[in-house]
């Protein structure tokens, strides 16, 4: 308990999308990152893994559950003191194109997360630290005076990491900061993190899609689907010895840029689609999808169980 | 620096072109295209719109005329808005007064352009004082949405249903016939226009990635809708202010034209109209005039609002 | 093989606000019959502003095309009249846009974006067009066609409105089909569904495709020969053999490398392409790479390489295949980081 950086606890968010129907977008989810670790939590779009980030650092408040960020309850915090807990957690975000401010320069977008802690005395200091900051991301002081819609998508990212940076965060929660960036340039980034959590011992929670670049870049790995983690594991374990269905469908997806198979799998291609997480199936979400359900899988839901030494996985055939 | 180092590339006498250089170190970050900020963009839109630049001129004209004129014209010839000379009543134009006199012999051009001032100063206060208070209640109701929205909103649909002449007859009776008591008449319901073009923007923008971002560092609400939302919600807010002139001179003309308009001496278009329509056979000369002015500069108002709509969103013109 | 597609010399422009972006500059490339060929780049390449050219789907202005040909079955299609274009459109090529979300009309069923096509290009009867549009629903594993037919974009997912797109794409049995990266929006599960049914499409009906995406981890699969294309031209293209096992140009082998290995370990670290692509306003004089390549030698800032054949198959433009450049310089320095 005491070793761990970041704990999550139950945490549940529910939407409430109009005529009492509930959206459970995350439901009851439970993990811990230590100090220094990345977390990967991947999964299909609408599994509610995004949420799960946005309600980590109340960007959404919490239905029910617990967060603990190095020693500190976060969800039950007054605003002041949340505030001042936000410069120990920070977020990255997934639309390069989206996350900047159009009509603020770089010198305002980075220099506004200044502002917000008053870290900066005077307004030259606030343009050096700033400076500063876009060279440990590789730009230089002369993109400072510019607008967003001159950068590129790998660049715009980079000043996204660099305004998460400003307040010397711990925790920073990546929210699928790669997907929207081309291949050649994606690398480019993860190795900035990496780089980056290196030098300021950051710990990360790694929200993607993209299994390859998550099991690369994560120490463990946690697979959601329909609000739930399914499998949770070190990343070598989850890769070579995955447990629940979903993960090896998941793992088979993966397209792999070379023409021979060495070490692929056979490929699972899953049928259909995610069902809606306003009405799941009873008991494991994922048997309509399963192609080992069974009886037992629509009456039972599974419990998140450890099936070999540090590896979690919830499914009655693991 | 970089630049130095893209003057070495150029292979100089004796040295071998084939010699590996390796990749410029900075020369993949710079930007080589003119920096152009959001709103060069719109001016230079705008400029490509003729018939709406040549509304802003007309306005612009009107404005200087309305200024100034009647102040020179009192300079040359003596003449001025309120002065009686019924000897001179009802002459047609001519030489010595251009727009001819009114039925107790004040110089038509004079009155003309001080028309222009107060409706002009009518239109453009009643816009103002909508724009503040669409922008901050717009922008709460917006913003906070739920049942901060709702409340708000039942309480300016309930303005919006009280039948607005009822409004100013009742303001009316209570304040003195005056410039001021119009423009509050006008006020009273003319913002809940503004307060929903303000609410829409902001609920489409509030879930933006870069307002999150400045949530997630800890900013507080009124920091996010005015430094972040509002900004960027400046295109239909101007848009809609540019519109809202040319309504609210209609307005001032309307009630002039009940007899609630502002008191003799002083004139407005309006007033004058109601005054010129009495003899409008006979003595045309007094109604063309103001007439005339009223209907061009609501089409050049319109016609550059319409203008500004397209500068900002290029996309709806076809 | 008979070529199919022949694009040649193809040069487009935009003309925007202080000056001209040359989207593409001289671009070369054939189609056969029956071939899955992949362009492969990022963005800002050229590659849709290609396939948008091909389908003679560019808004002029602002764009311009400034030279070159495009032969579609021995026709020149730059030639053709909108007109005489609209019926190549829809019916002898078909085309996947990468939104499925977005580019279905939202106010029509499923059944009559389906047949709109039969109808006006292939002169089916209504009923006969819904036969066939049942056919191809079924053809692209859609489940229940008969009630599907009847529903609008708004009761499909992400995934379903892709595989419509597809057979909206393949109902005139087109002799190319352009998918312009068609799985992008979509989820690595979903994404695998839809490559699959490509591929099994392509054998069935022997249609040609032309795939375009960044991503060359789909490509290996589905397509037998891959363009890659950087800064509006046309870089490398070669056989998925060669591209994958003797990739020449450092663009190709840079892509290549970024991408980690399932069994790669988070100490090796990833080999990036650094820097940003160069802005087509103002394109490097030399080769366009040049200042992102780690091999850049004096001479590719200033002048243009031109094309090297390396086999029948294999062509690439890049000077360290010229042979005074110094020798195993092209090899690189694979761990310079």
């Amino acid at each position: 308990m005491s070793d761990n950086f970041v704990e999550v606890q139950g945490l549940r968010k529910f939407f409430n999308v109009g005529n009492n129907r509930i959206l459970k977008a995350v439901n009851d989810i439970s993990f811990s990152i230590k100090q220094g670790e990345t977390l990967g939590l991947v999964g299909e779009s609408g599994c509610g893994k995004s949420t799960a980030g946005r309600t980590i650092i109340r960007l959404y408040e919490p239905t029910a559950g617990s967060v603990t960020v190095d020693g500190v309850e976060v969800t039950k915090l007054s605003k002041s003191k949340m505030k001042a807990q936000r410069r120990n957690m920070q977020m990255i975000f997934q639309d390069p194109f989206a996350s900047l401010n159009p009509r603020m320069t770089i010198l305002d977008i980075i220099g506004e997360a200044l502002d917000i802690h008053g870290l900066a005395g005077s307004r030259a200091e606030r343009k050096r630290r700033v400076e500063e900051l876009l060279e440990l991301v590789g730009l230089n002081a002369e993109h400072a005076s510019r607008f967003p819609h001159e950068f590129s998508g790998g660049q715009r990212q980079r000043i996204g990491i660099t305004r998460a940076l400003a307040v010397e965060p711990k925790f920073i929660i990546c929210d699928e900061p790669i997907s929207a960036l081309d291949v050649s340039i994606q690398a480019q980034v993860i190795n900035l993190l990496m780089d980056l959590q290196k030098k300021m011992d950051l710990t990360y929670l790694f929200v993607a899609h993209d299994l390859s670049m998550v099991k690369y870049m994560s120490d463990r790995v946690a697979v959601m689907y329909l609000g739930k983690i399914v499998e949770i594991a070190k990343s070598e374990d989850l890769y070579a010895n995955p447990q629940h269905p979903y993960t090896t469908a998941l793992l088979s997806a993966i397209p792999v840029p070379d023409i021979e198979d060495e070490g692929r799998k056979e490929r699972i291609v899953l049928q259909g689609d995610l069902p809606s997480p306003i009405n799941p199936p009873s008991g494991c979400p994922f048997r309509t999808r399963c192609p080992a359900a069974t009886e037992r899988c629509a009456q039972e839901a599974p419990e998140l169980r450890e099936t070999r030494p540090g590896h979690l996985a919830a499914c009655h055939y693991a | 620096m970089s630049q130095e180092m893209n003057v070495n590339v150029t292979p100089g006498a004796g040295s071998n072109p084939f010699e590996k250089i390796g990749r410029d170190q900075n020369g993949g970050e710079r930007i080589v295209r003119k920096s152009l900020t959001a709103w060069q963009n719109i001016r230079r839109n705008l400029y490509e719109n003729k018939l709406s630049m040549v509304g802003l001129y007309f306005i612009i004209a009107i404005a200087l005329m309305a200024i100034f004129a009647p102040w020179v014209t009192g300079l040359i010839t003596g003449y001025n808005y309120f002065a009686n000379e019924l000897a001179n009543a009802n002459q047609p134009p001519s030489w010595a007064h251009w727009f001819g006199t009114d039925d107790l012999g004040r110089d038509m051009w004079v009155r003309t352009w001080k028309g222009a001032q107060i409706s002009l100063f009518v239109g453009i206060a009643a816009a103002l004082i909508d724009l503040v208070i669409g922008i901050v209640y717009g922008g709460i109701m917006g913003y906070f949405g739920g049942k901060v929205d709702e409340t708000m909103n039942r309480i300016a649909e309930i303005l919006y249903a009280i039948p607005y002449l009822l409004v100013v007859i009742l303001l009316m009776v209570v304040m003195p016939q005056s410039l001021t008591t119009i423009i509050v008449a006008m006020s009273i319901t003319g913002w809940i226009n503004m307060a929903w073009i303000v609410r829409g923007e902001i609920m489409r923008l509030k879930n933006q990635e870069y307002a999150l971002a400045s949530k997630a560092l800890g900013a507080g609400s009124m920091r996010i809708i005015f430094r972040h939302l509002i900004p960027n919600a400046m295109g239909p807010i101007l848009v809609t202010l540019t519109l809202t002139i040319p309504g609210a001179m209609f307005t001032e003309a309307f009630l002039s034209f009940l007899g609630m308009g502002v008191k003799s001496p002083v004139a407005s278009w309006g007033t004058m109209i109601d005054n010129g329509r009495q003899a409008m056979t006979t003595y045309p000369w007094r109604i063309m005039f103001p007439a005339l002015f009223l209907a061009v500069s609501m089409f050049a108002l319109n016609v550059f609002g319409d203008g500004l709509r397209d500068a900002f969103d290029p996309k709806m013109k076809k | 093989m008979r070529p199919i597609l022949e694009v040649k010399d193809l040069s487009v422009s935009f003309d925007v606000f202080g000056g001209e972006v040359q989207a593409i500059r001289g671009v070369n490339f054939t189609v056969n019959e029956g071939e899955a060929v992949a362009i492969v780049g990022e963005s800002g390449s050229g590659k849709s502003v290609t396939a948008q050219t091909v389908m003679r789907l560019i808004a002029t202005p602002p764009g311009r095309i400034k030279n070159g040909s495009i032969m579609f079955n021995g026709r020149d299609l730059l030639s053709l009249s909108e007109k005489e274009m609209r019926k190549v459109r829809g019916n002898e090529i078909g085309m996947i846009f990468q939104d499925p979300m977005t580019s279905l009309n939202p106010t029509m069923t499923i059944g009559s974006q389906i047949t709109e096509g039969l109808v006006k290009h292939q002169k089916l009867s209504h009923s006969a067009a819904k036969t066939r549009a049942i056919e191809l629903l079924k053809m692209v594993g859609i489940p229940n066609p008969e009630v599907r037919l009847k529903q609008y974009p708004h009761n499909f997912s992400g995934g379903m409105r892709q595989r419509v797109m597809i057979a909206i794409a393949l109902a005139c049995n087109p002799a190319l089909l352009i998918a312009d990266e068609p799985t992008t929006a979509l989820d690595v599960t979903i994404q695998a569904q839809i490559m699959e049914l490509m591929k099994d499409l392509q054998k069935q009906m022997n249609t040609s495709i032309i795939l375009i995406t960044h991503d060359l981890g789909v490509v290996a699969d589905v397509c037998d020969r891959v363009i890659v294309m950087y800064a509006g031209q046309v870089v490398e293209t070669g056989t998925i053999k060669e591209i994958f096992r003797n990739p020449q140009h450092p663009y190709t082998k840079g892509l290549l490398k970024s991408l980690p290995r399932l069994n790669q370990s988070k100490d090796e670290p990833l080999i990036p392409i650094h820097g940003t692509p160069p802005d087509l306003i103002k394109p490097p004089q030399g080769c366009g790479f040049c200042s992102r390549c780690e091999d850049a030698m004096r001479i590719c800032a200033t002048e243009a390489p031109e094309v090297t054949t390396i086999s029948e198959t294999q062509m690439v433009r890049c000077w360290l295949q010229d042979p005074r450049a110094a020798k195993g310089a092209g090899m690189g320095k694979e761990e310079s980081a």
